[in-house]
């Protein structure tokens, strides 16, 4: 369990040293240097799981499984490229004069805390935690919305601060009402909250005030998922905060949350022994998959395109989860890493696009494949990866999704057929003219750095082809654990 | 069970529901910030009043740094910290207008009685005294949303936001004592960071938008303008 520590502590130590260097030049590489290390820790872990099983740290308090680790690698290795990309991409800014030395130390002790936020909400075994940790990648992430000081940014931040702190609150008051339900059955003690006791004692505990608790739970976490009707803060927090941000926002926040989410459905699923939870994630997640894919054909800015497409992914999964089949929960997992890498590589290319462009509106960046090829074919790659184009990962998990829903719910396949037409259809109008559109005059290539963006897309050409073993015993690990099965 | 035959200490307990949520309702339908903020800090003092008070009757020692904490955040820190803002901001004279203040009032009311019968069936094999703390807790944080949502002032929302947090440590100290230390303390560091955000916010707004009524935070919308 010490790699789970050291894993806490760097970010830590990270957070601490960027906040008094963060406006050197060497910000950037020290900030892609703790993210590396970081990455060697979870790996460390990983081995660990595989090597020994789940872990439980002496206090109880921290606990690793087939899970959360995989996920806590996928959060390692997503925040160490897009720190790659965010080094050069702020000095940039910095140039451009969008920036001042304090808030670019602000932002890089503040990329330190929210990867701090973000482990401590995967490893942490006590559900009380797991909402505190929830909430500080709110406030770590809040100010950096508003890094640029626009009114539209200001007013961006204000909105994703109130409507995720009042959304997470009730999801505060579900953890309440679960210590409560815990507390008759277990005593009073500070154990009652810990996820493991909890799940060993899921049965005996009181149905009524879990299946109460697990509406304000979804209530609380869905807002930071971002399902739809309790989506409206997440477009402005992607599009008006630097852009680094908004790959990690859509990268690493949402599938923490979701993973919040499912942890509360198995507490939920085994006391309950309904299909209760399946249901009320299956109607959010189908509903935020439709209503974003619709939402996609009115965008005019190129991040609050790629935000709405966060939404509908993350839709999808809910969904998925909420099907609860050993298919559809390996499906989901699946899902969950390709989209997490596609998404923050599109990010990082849309940065470059902008950058190159001067202006996040869609209707002025045009020929980027002409002036700056590598970015105009990630751009033109990646979104054709997202829309679930084989042979891409997300066509794989996609499908895979809409097999596991043709076996248990055939008549939802239309809607899920429906969804994916209307966001591929929303995707590609307003891609192609970015794309192949004449140049504008005077557009020059910039300094860009697209490594990340094609080791990523690379990732999910593999996934799409082939599962490498050891990702597939995980999937296979983790859907045991979620659904009690091994997918046949 | 009828209320003269519950103990001394489950009277008082319910006595403190009641008033907790009777200052929800005051902060409903005060105008002035300055009182608002006032009220609020009233609020905070009878949570930390009910905490010390569990804390002593049934003698959970570690529920006294509870109540400690929340008199020092919500009682004293947070309402300092707001009204040196709205004097600041010169604030302090300003009236926020309310529309239709009997009408909101009736919502609060329902969303009482909504709250009760949320908590009915969850309690029903638990004493009087968990129903109306769960209940009014509940009621406490819908009564913060329904206060934010008929303000426009970026203050007001702020203490609706921060009394909707005493509702939850409402619930968590009377129904099950207390969350454990480590969550305890997790959520006051995340309260106080909370404000000094918020704090730094309303200097942004005001920047941006040369005032704080959030009404005017309006530039970001689905349609092109």
């Amino acid at each position: 369990m010490i790699a789970v520590v050291v894993l806490l502590l760097i970010p830590l130590a990270g957070m601490a040293l960027l906040a008094l260097r963060g406006d050197t030049p060497k910000a950037g590489r020290i900030n892609v240097r703790c993210n590396a290390l970081a990455l060697a820790a979870s790996l460390w872990i990983a081995i660990d799981v595989l090597v020994h099983g789940p872990r439980l740290s002496a206090g109880q308090l921290l606990y690793i499984d087939s899970f959360n680790v995989y996920l806590v690698v996928l959060t390692a290795f997503v925040g160490l490229t897009t720190s790659v990309f965010s080094g050069p991409y702020m000095a940039h800014e910095r140039e451009i004069g969008r920036l001042n030395p304090r808030r670019l130390r602000l932002y890089y002790a503040m990329y330190q805390g929210f990867m701090l936020a973000m482990y401590l909400v995967l490893t942490t075994n006590n559900m009380g935690v797991m909402w505190v940790a929830m909430e500080g990648a709110t406030l770590a992430t809040v100010l950096l919305v508003s890094l640029y000081r626009t009114p539209e940014s200001v007013e961006a931040a204000w909105k994703y601060f109130i409507l995720c702190g009042v959304g997470i609150a009730q999801a505060l008051f579900g953890t309440v009402l679960l210590y409560f339900a815990a507390e008759q059955k277990l005593g009073i003690g500070g154990d009652a909250l810990l996820w493991t006791v909890l799940h060993d004692n899921a049965g005996a505990l009181d149905p009524a005030i879990l299946s109460l608790a697990f509406v304000f739970l979804l209530v609380g976490y869905g807002t930071k998922i971002g399902l739809v009707p309790l989506h409206q803060w997440l477009p402005d927090a992607h599009s008006e905060g630097p852009t680094p941000m908004s790959a990690i926002l859509s990268g690493l926040l949402l599938n923490d949350a979701l993973y919040a989410v499912v942890r509360c459905k198995m507490l939920v699923d085994a006391s309950l022994g309904t299909h209760l939870a399946g249901t009320l994630m299956m109607g959010f997640g189908l509903l935020s998959f439709l209503v974003a894919a619709l939402f996609l054909h009115r965008q005019t800015d190129i991040k609050r395109l790629f935000s709405y497409s966060s939404i509908e992914h993350m839709g999808l999964m809910t969904f998925a989860f909420g099907v609860g089949s050993p298919w559809a929960t390996f499906a989901a997992l699946f899902h969950m890493t390709t989209h997490s890498l596609t998404k923050s590589a599109i990010f990082v290319t849309v940065g470059h696009a902008a950058q190159l462009a001067g202006t996040q509106r869609m209707d002025r960046i045009r020929g980027l494949i002409l002036t700056q090829p590598a970015i105009g074919w990630g751009l033109l790659i990646g979104t054709l990866a997202i829309a679930g184009f084989p042979p891409f990962g997300v066509f794989a998990s996609e499908f895979l999704v809409l097999v596991a829903t043709m076996h248990d719910y055939p008549w939802l396949t239309p809607l899920l057929l429906l969804g994916v037409g209307l966001a591929f259809a929303g995707l590609f109008r307003h891609l192609q003219p970015m794309v192949y559109g004449d140049v504008p005059e005077g557009q020059k290539a910039i300094p860009a750095n697209l490594w990340p963006v094609m080791l990523h897309l690379a990732m999910v050409l593999w996934l799409g082809l082939s599962i490498p073993t050891f990702l597939g015993h995980w999937f296979n690990q983790a859907t045991h654990l979620i659904s009690g099965a091994f997918p046949q | 069970m009828s209320i003269t035959e519950l103990t001394l200490y489950q009277q008082a307990i319910l006595l403190l529901a009641g008033l907790i949520a009777l200052t929800s309702f005051l902060m409903l339908g005060q105008s002035r910030l300055v009182r608002l903020v006032l009220v609020f800090a009233l609020q905070g003092v009878l949570l930390a009043a009910t905490t010390s008070m569990v804390a002593y009757v049934l003698e959970f020692p570690h529920l006294y740094i509870s109540a400690g904490l929340t008199l020092l955040l919500k009682g004293i820190l947070i309402p300092i910290m707001l009204y040196r803002l709205i004097y600041r901001m010169g604030l302090h004279r300003e009236m926020d207008t309310l529309e239709n203040p009997a009408r909101v009032m009736m919502g609060g009311a329902s969303l009482v009685v909504f709250s009760y019968y949320v908590s009915l069936p969850v309690v029903a094999h638990s004493p009087l005294v968990t129903l109306n703390a769960i209940a009014v807790s509940l009621a406490v944080v819908l009564l913060g949303m329904l206060l934010m949502i008929t303000r426009r002032q970026a203050v007001a929302h702020v203490v609706g936001f921060m009394s909707i947090e005493n509702g939850l440590f409402f619930a968590a100290v009377v129904s099950t004592y207390g969350m454990p230390m480590v969550v305890e303390l997790g959520v006051a560091a995340d309260v106080l960071v909370a404000t000094v955000v918020f704090g730094v916010f309303f200097f942004q707004i005001r920047a941006s938008i040369d005032s704080l009524n959030v009404d005017r935070l309006s530039k970001l919308s689905e349609v092109e303008k």
